[in-house]
């Protein structure tokens, strides 16, 4: 059966360059990073090569970038790292999970939380982030892009209201990465975590931008790996495949393939809204991200939809998997103002790199199928 | 069933449904495995009494990995759809309301009216599946003469599940498969074991999946308590047939009829519930001479197959899943 896969902001398959990189670093050059004879040796020097790679994609310097395990511990390093007992801390409403069950976790331990709400675009005003400020304000954290709309925020217009509060700032920069240009010095984040797999690099390894004077209380403790900020021995390959990925991304932005992507997309949204009747885009006019697209199909379950295109092979997603792999529905949606039975029936699209006009022929060639199928069974369309 | 068909099979984890998916596969139908996220367990944890987390239950995460394990083993495609917010409407928002009126609910049951044979045949269909297979042991036999589906006994008697099925309408039979229905428990486990499935010995479970422990009470006051409700004051006395105030008790709720333990009295005989009064809040209780009765009120009713009564007609009726039908 031809599969073809549009959920790339769940994860990217490895690209055949990064795989190539990373080889070399489980049998040929398999030194721990910290040992100072030759394997050793070898091994740091790709692991700094990585970090500069990766400074090199977010503008700021090598020894700002804190290898971790991925997006979720980039996030967490970050929050719990600043936030001390008694602080205050602001964010918004549709942050991914890492981001406001750390906060959650953080009111149970005695910090106070602001949840900035999003309006019917999913866009923070930063006036209300600015009202949110209180004189124990530690930390504002709002992502750059958000996962299931790819929604930008206005990220540079909060690290201002940050830096004027003298108030640290946060961005979960996990879904931009890769996307869009990003410059630290330009957002003025103190912190901005980024995941690798989901720009081509295997699952399990992610960085944390920490701006330099920011003192981090680390999350794991034992050697001094990266600077004291991230024990643990360096998983040198993954890491190794982060650089070639971060690398391959940053030209990416200039080289024309990101804008392939945005011109799928936006041909594929175009078909698809032209084609189904009673489907619209989940962003409002909001400026996106150029892979994602997030629509509504009126009196479908979402649920049912993926199910149903996935037999088909079409790999597309809607809502969160919660533990057991059912789907809970979108907190992000919700907390744009959709009524729950239309945030039910909101379907994700995100393409990558590898994705192709076939593609996305094949998605305007069973989406519009499966939605009618799925209103014909509906127990409350009526056409 | 000969020909090849899409067929859907609710998996639950446990050894009947996953036998069920094993041997439909077999027969080389294209089978599809579903299970249904129906209430999250860890939802009521640390409430007023009820254990810290609950484990090997319907819904349990332990439960969905030993279904996706099998569909894995098998190789169907497997997915875990969430019927969360219609199970607690549904189902536990009525059993609740059932106890706290005085009658024992059949959860059960409600499930299979309104989500596995309902929702879950509903996404059946959605994903392009004609029949949804379940686990349950129970016939279901179409019947030229009357055109008429029906629901029979199964062969394996000792694990008659109909008694949960009643309320299955016509279409609902129409689209149903049993294939357990003509096989003993042991055969289904030997089946289980011959597909090389690692839960062919997992125990059986009997208890209501989302009452952990059993302990329905401690479920309703942890439940209410979540909700923000208060637990209603069904307090009343304890009677006997004859009318003589015996004692107290808390709440109609805490009362079946038929129930010896835990009345709060003691006397030189056995008592039994024999009637309870939801609109007095009186609990009738007497020795178990005065539970047998010779008529009974039944209301909603599904003959299956009929539609209405239109004769007087002899019926055997099943008044719990464990007593012989009279």
């Amino acid at each position: 059966m031809r599969r073809v896969y549009l959920d790339n902001n769940a994860t990217t398959p490895v690209l055949p360059e990064v795989l190539e990189a990373m080889r070399p670093y489980f049998d040929e050059h398999f030194g721990n990073a910290s040992s100072i004879h030759h394997h050793g040796q070898e091994t740091r020097a790709a692991v700094e090569r990585a970090r500069e790679a990766v400074a090199g994609l977010i503008g700021c310097r090598a020894s700002e970038v804190v290898f971790t395990s991925g997006g979720t511990e980039s996030d967490n390093l970050g929050i719990f790292g600043l936030a001390k007992s008694g602080g205050h801390i602001i964010t918004s409403t549709v942050e991914h999970h890492a981001v406001l069950n750390s906060c959650k976790r953080l009111t149970e331990i005695g910090c106070e939380v602001t949840y900035v709400p999003v309006d019917g675009r999913g866009l923070v005003d930063p006036a209300d982030v600015k009202r949110a400020l209180r004189p124990n304000t530690k930390l504002i954290t709002i992502m750059m892009a958000n996962n299931e709309t790819g929604v930008l925020q206005p990220v540079e217009e909060l690290g201002k209201i940050a830096a004027e509060a003298d108030v640290y700032f946060h961005t979960d920069a996990v879904q931009a990465a890769g996307k869009v240009a990003i410059d630290v010095k330009r957002i003025g984040c103190d912190l901005l975590s980024i995941s690798g797999h989901k720009v081509h690099a295997p699952q399990g390894v992610g960085a944390l931008y920490v701006r330099k004077g920011t003192l981090l209380q680390p999350l794991l403790y034992g050697g001094s790996h990266e600077r004291s900020r991230r024990a643990g021995t360096e998983n040198v390959p993954a890491i190794v495949a982060l650089g070639k990925a971060a690398e391959m991304a940053r030209a990416g932005l200039g080289d024309g393939s990101v804008a392939r992507v945005a011109v799928l997309r936006d041909e594929m949204e175009r078909s698809i809204l032209d084609s189904v009747p009673e489907a619209g885009l989940n962003s409002g006019g909001a400026l996106r991200v150029p892979n994602t697209t997030n629509i509504y199909f009126d009196h479908i379950e979402g649920e049912a939809m993926v199910i149903a295109l996935d037999l088909k092979g079409l790999a597309v997603s809607t809502g969160a998997a919660c533990s057991s792999g059912a789907i809970e529905p979108s907190h992000v949606l919700t907390a744009m103002g959709l009524p729950p039975e239309r945030a039910r029936a909101s379907i994700r699209f995100s393409l990558g790199k590898q994705n192709t006009k076939d593609d996305v022929q094949f998605a305007l060639n069973v989406v519009p199928e499966t939605v009618a199928w799925l209103r014909e069974l509906s127990p409350v369309y009526t056409g | 069933m000969s020909d090849r068909q899409s067929i859907a099979v609710a998996m639950s984890g446990g050894v009947d449904s996953s036998a069920v998916a094993a041997m439909l596969r077999a027969q080389g139908h294209q089978v599809v495995g579903l299970t249904m996220q129906l209430w999250n367990q860890r939802r009521l944890a640390n409430r007023e009494g009820m254990p810290e987390a609950v484990q090997g239950r319907c819904c349990s995460i332990d439960d969905v990995y030993d279904a996706r394990r099998v569909a894995e083993a098998i190789g169907i495609p497997y997915y875990v759809i969430n019927h969360e917010r219609r199970f607690e409407q549904d189902v536990v928002r009525p059993f609740v309301a059932e106890y706290l009126s005085g009658r024992t609910p059949i959860p059960c049951s409600l499930c299979n009216n309104h989500l596995k044979f309902d929702q879950l045949l509903l996404t059946a269909q959605q994903i392009g599946a004609d029949l949804l297979a379940t686990g349950h042991y129970a016939r279901v036999e179409f019947d030229a003469a009357s055109e008429r589906w029906l629901l029979k006994r199964p062969v394996d008697s000792s694990k008659d599940q109909t008694y949960f099925l009643f309320g299955l309408t016509q279409k609902q039979l129409s689209r149903t498969l049993f294939p357990l229905g003509s096989l003993l428990k042991s055969e289904v486990r030997e089946i289980a074991r011959s597909h090389g499935l690692a839960l062919a010995e997992k125990p059986d479970s009997q208890e209501i999946c989302f009452v952990p422990g059993g302990d329905y009470k401690r479920f309703i006051d942890a439940y209410l308590g979540e909700e923000g409700e208060a637990l209603p004051d069904t307090a009343g006395e304890l009677v006997t047939t004859s009318g003589e105030v015996i004692g107290e008790h808390a709440g109609i709720h805490n009362f079946t009829v038929g129930q010896r333990k835990g009345l709060g009295v003691a006397t030189g005989s056995p008592l039994y519930v024999i009637q309870i009064n939801g609109q007095e809040r009186q609990v009738v209780v007497g020795g178990d001479e005065q539970l047998y009765s010779r008529n009974l009120r039944v209301k909603r009713l599904n003959w299956i197959a009929f539609d209405e009564l239109d004769l007087t007609r002899s019926v055997e009726v099943k008044i719990r899943n464990r007593l012989q039908p009279a």
